[in-house]
């Protein structure tokens, strides 16, 4: 397992102020794997993506990633070692072009520098054309190819949420985390994405850990599940055991009913 | 291969308008007056584009900037007046001052957000003028008398050189980092920029280009004081950038020339040009509060039949 | 006995910042927002005072009053016709707004009566006492008591009133004020005006004490006062007191020691230090951004 493996979380937790958001968090992920995290709302689900990625720094704990110990460390330095991540309440850079939404996240593959790019040096030129198309390439993938210029505000909703992915997929990522990447998606539109999730995730050799409020996708596609409730994980195994599991079934009790 | 061929086409115009100037003023077709105004023009120019990348691109809302010019003012007086050195080198040392000054501040206060980041500038800018107003090398309150060296092909260059490095700077990779901080500093960082550096960077070239013109400005007048780089200062280079557009570099260029003709105009009435900036600071900000351009550009108008509004 | 005379010239002067500091911690807590204009309504509230005793013969306590009533009118039209449009707009465009209203305040007054300054009549009376040997004037003892019955008067209108309880809801969440009933724009005018009038008192102090008043003199008071809020931890009442007397002890501290040219400097470096040491201040609360 140890050779496999891609991050750990061991004992992790945050308070914020007296308050204990998420405590006691052990996770980990091997390469290659697509990992679900669910749980009801409020449960901490989003903290924890935030402590992985470095916005937020956990008061207790170590993470671990690639044999590196990332907690202490900013988010783009977080980004660079290689997770990369999208964002539960869309956050594009609304007034830039598709195509430099994906090329801000393309931006430390590339190497020409600041000196370059103000006196125009050669090394400036290549580096922007081969920023332009890798970007347009991953664009291409998602079907986004044809906006590259439209503002990222002015996409239509679902795309927004699909432009998203690519600008975290240009980051380069080892492992990827996507917070509810299906959230106010139409039954088609999240059958769509999960095949192109699946499709990247072979392509580019990833890990993903996803969160998801849609039972029946994460069940459909994750290999393993992790649940938590009230900040602390109840629960992990594979969908089955999730399935069965009296805890997570009374974590979710009310839950269900709605969906 | 259609970007340097319009690259060529501003260097072009930037050439006719030096030589139709230079050569009205060799001529003897433009007064001092006319003169003092274009320079004044150009010193202007050079402050909004300076301000536009921390405003503008980086999305740093400074409100101390004449903190760097006044820096960039009286180092280059010191160079040419005390130390005798030759006026492009005293510009130099102006400008690589105000750079380092951009630093020091930069470094401490841009981890600060929105009002209290705007606050600390300003504080900033008071204190590097409390510390001219204290030093008696420089003349304390009564100032220091400088001479007559900028001219028009002076000023006329700091002013290519500024919109070049700037607009270069911009557009490319780094550029766009610090679009991203504008944009949305967590998801920037989020995609691998590392924020703080992009902020202090552009920092300091805004800083560095502040202090270019600060150098040119002392030599333009006979005496620098420290009253001149105070709050009003500030202000003024502040109304360039909002007025065009933030995020828009030949907005905050068109703002400049048009507000140095009115306050030029105005120079005798004093109360009036403030009050008259005053309502149209407000008018702008409630009615239009992106500015006169928005985030575009002025190419961008030609280009009105293309989709989609890429500063590319 | 140098430094008891010393505190008290501080306690005096940070008296009058902390009673200006108090309308910027009101308005920022309520509507984030740093009203430029405040040090202005500050300048207007001591020419106020200064026509009422001088041109129509009032005594301290009327000019006091009327100073107070028109100040916290200018400061509801302020609100109404500047700011309430902004409420949704950036930070960056309310700011700038904000500088805007100062100085069309500041240079429409000079535009009128010009940029000279005006010596404020005497109109309290001003005598020596000695106290463990150090000379201290009645007068800045009587503005030390005015200063402290106005801060009273708010804690009691924000604690005890129904207003208060009203401002205090919409600091905290005015959606959710709304939909608990409370008129929010009434609340947020009540607020510029409570703030406007401490602001118009502070003017007519300031001018008897130091009897020199001028169409630019709440530049400086105004962005002191500000600091202050912020030392104190801007959204907090308290907070803007100590601040303010904390700041007034430091300057003239400095000028005492003979460094009276770096004193305005010395509210600029406290600023500094505390935005980036404890940005929310000395009785803040941290607040985080949610992601």
């Amino acid at each position: 397992m140890t050779n496999n493996l891609l991050i750990k979380a061991e004992n992790v937790g945050i308070q914020f102020g007296g308050l204990k958001a998420v405590q006691n968090v052990n996770m980990y992920l091997n390469k290659g794997e697509l990992i679900g995290l669910i749980g009801p709302n409020g449960a901490g689900k989003t903290t924890t993506f935030n402590m992985l990625t470095g916005v937020y720094q956990p008061t207790e704990g170590a993470i671990t990633f690639d044999g590196k110990k990332i907690n202490g460390l900013k988010p783009y330095q977080v980004t660079k070692l290689g997770i990369s991540r999208t964002f539960q309440n869309i956050r594009l850079f609304k007034d830039l072009s598709v195509l430099d939404n994906v090329k801000v996240a393309n931006h430390n593959l590339a190497k020409h520098s600041i000196v370059s790019s103000i006196f125009r040096l050669p090394s400036h030129f290549s580096g922007e054309k081969k920023m332009e198309e890798e970007s347009l390439a991953f664009l291409k993938i998602f079907g986004l190819d044809v906006y590259k210029d439209e503002l990222a505000k002015n996409l239509p909703y679902g795309m927004q949420r699909r432009l998203e992915i690519a600008r975290a997929l240009a980051a380069n990522p080892k492992l990827l985390l996507l917070d509810e990447p299906a959230a106010g998606m139409n039954p088609q539109e999240t059958h769509d994405l999960m095949e192109l999730i699946a499709f990247i995730r072979k392509e580019f050799g990833l890990t993903i850990l996803l969160i998801e409020h849609d039972m029946h996708l994460v069940m459909g596609i994750c290999e393993r599940i992790y649940v938590l409730d009230h900040g602390q994980l109840i629960a992990d195994g594979t969908p089955t055991e999730i399935r069965n599991n009296p805890k997570v079934i009374e974590a979710y009790l009310g839950e269900e009913v709605v969906d | 291969m259609k970007k340097s061929k319009s690259f060529w086409g501003y260097c072009l115009l930037a050439l006719v308008i030096y030589a139709v100037v230079q050569l009205s003023i060799s001529m003897q077709l433009l007064d001092l007056y006319y003169q003092n105004m274009l320079i004044t023009m150009c010193i202007n120019i050079m402050l909004a584009v300076s301000l536009h990348i921390v405003i503008g691109i980086t999305g740093q809302f400074s409100i101390g900037h004449a903190g760097f010019l006044a820096v960039g003012a009286y180092l280059s007086a010191v160079a040419t007046m005390k130390l005798g050195l030759p006026f492009p080198i005293a510009i130099l040392i102006g400008a690589v001052v105000a750079a380092l000054a951009g630093l020091l501040v930069g470094i401490p206060t841009l981890r600060l957000k929105g009002d209290y980041l705007a606050i600390a500038t300003l504080g900033f800018a008071e204190i590097i003028r409390i510390v001219f107003l204290n030093v008696d090398y420089v003349g304390g309150a009564a100032g220091m008398v400088v001479n007559h060296m900028s001219t028009w092909t002076y000023a006329f260059i700091g002013v290519v050189i500024t919109i070049l490095v700037i607009s270069n700077f911009t557009n490319s990779r780094h550029g766009r980092g610090c679009i991203a901080i504008r944009e949305d500093e967590i998801a920037a960082d989020a995609m691998g920029i590392n924020t703080t550096y992009y902020k202090v960077i552009a920092f300091a070239i805004g800083s560095f280009f502040a202090g270019l013109a600060g150098a040119i400005y002392a030599h333009n007048f006979y005496i620098i004081q420290p009253t001149t780089f105070g709050f009003l200062k500030s202000f003024d280079i502040l109304i360039y950038v909002v007025l065009g557009g933030l995020g828009s570099l030949s907005g905050s260029v068109l703002a400049a020339i048009l507000l140095t003709v009115v306050s030029t105009y105005l120079a005798n009435f004093p109360e009036t040009r403030m009050i008259i900036y005053s309502l149209v600071l407000i008018i702008v900000m409630l009615y239009r509060p992106t500015g006169l351009m928005g985030t575009k550009e002025i190419t961008d108008l030609f280009k009105i039949g293309k989709k989609g509004g890429s500063k590319a | 006995m140098e430094w008891l005379q010393q505190l008290v010239n501080g306690i005096s002067l940070g008296s009058i910042y902390a009673l200006i500091a108090l309308g910027y911690t009101m308005v920022y807590g309520i509507i984030k927002l740093i009203n430029f204009a405040h040090g202005d309504v500050f300048m207007l509230g001591a020419f106020i005072g200064f026509y009422a005793i001088a041109r129509w013969d009032m005594g301290f306590f009327p000019a006091l009053i009327i100073s107070m009533v028109v100040c916290a009118i200018i400061g509801v039209i302020i609100e109404r016709v500047a700011y309430k449009r902004l409420r949704n707009a950036t930070r960056i465009a309310a700011l700038i707004t904000a500088i805007g209203v100062s100085l069309l305040i500041e240079y429409t007054v000079i535009f009128f009566r010009g940029a000279s300054p005006e010596a404020y009549p005497g109109v309290l009376p001003n005598k020596s006492i000695s106290i463990l040997g150090a000379n201290i004037s009645t007068q800045s003892i009587f503005i030390l008591g005015v200063t402290i019955v106005l801060m009273i008067l708010l804690q009691f209108i924000v604690h005890k009133t129904k207003i208060g309880k009203a401002m205090r809801a919409v600091s905290h969440d005015a959606d959710a004020a709304r939909l608990m009933g409370i008129n929010v724009d009434n609340t947020i005018s009540a607020t510029f005006a409570i703030g406007s009038a401490l602001a118009g008192a502070a003017g007519v102090i300031f001018g008897v004490y130091y009897t020199k008043i001028d169409p630019l003199m709440g530049v400086l008071p105004g962005l002191k006062a500000f600091v202050a809020a912020v030392l104190g931890g801007i959204g907090s009442i308290p907070g803007a007191m100590v601040g303010g007397l904390v700041l007034g002890v430091v300057e003239t501290v400095v000028s005492a020691l003979g460094y009276s040219l770096w004193r305005d400097a010395a509210a600029f470096v406290i600023l500094i230090l505390i935005l980036i040491l404890k940005p929310s201040g000395i009785f803040g609360k941290n607040a985080r951004e949610k992601v």
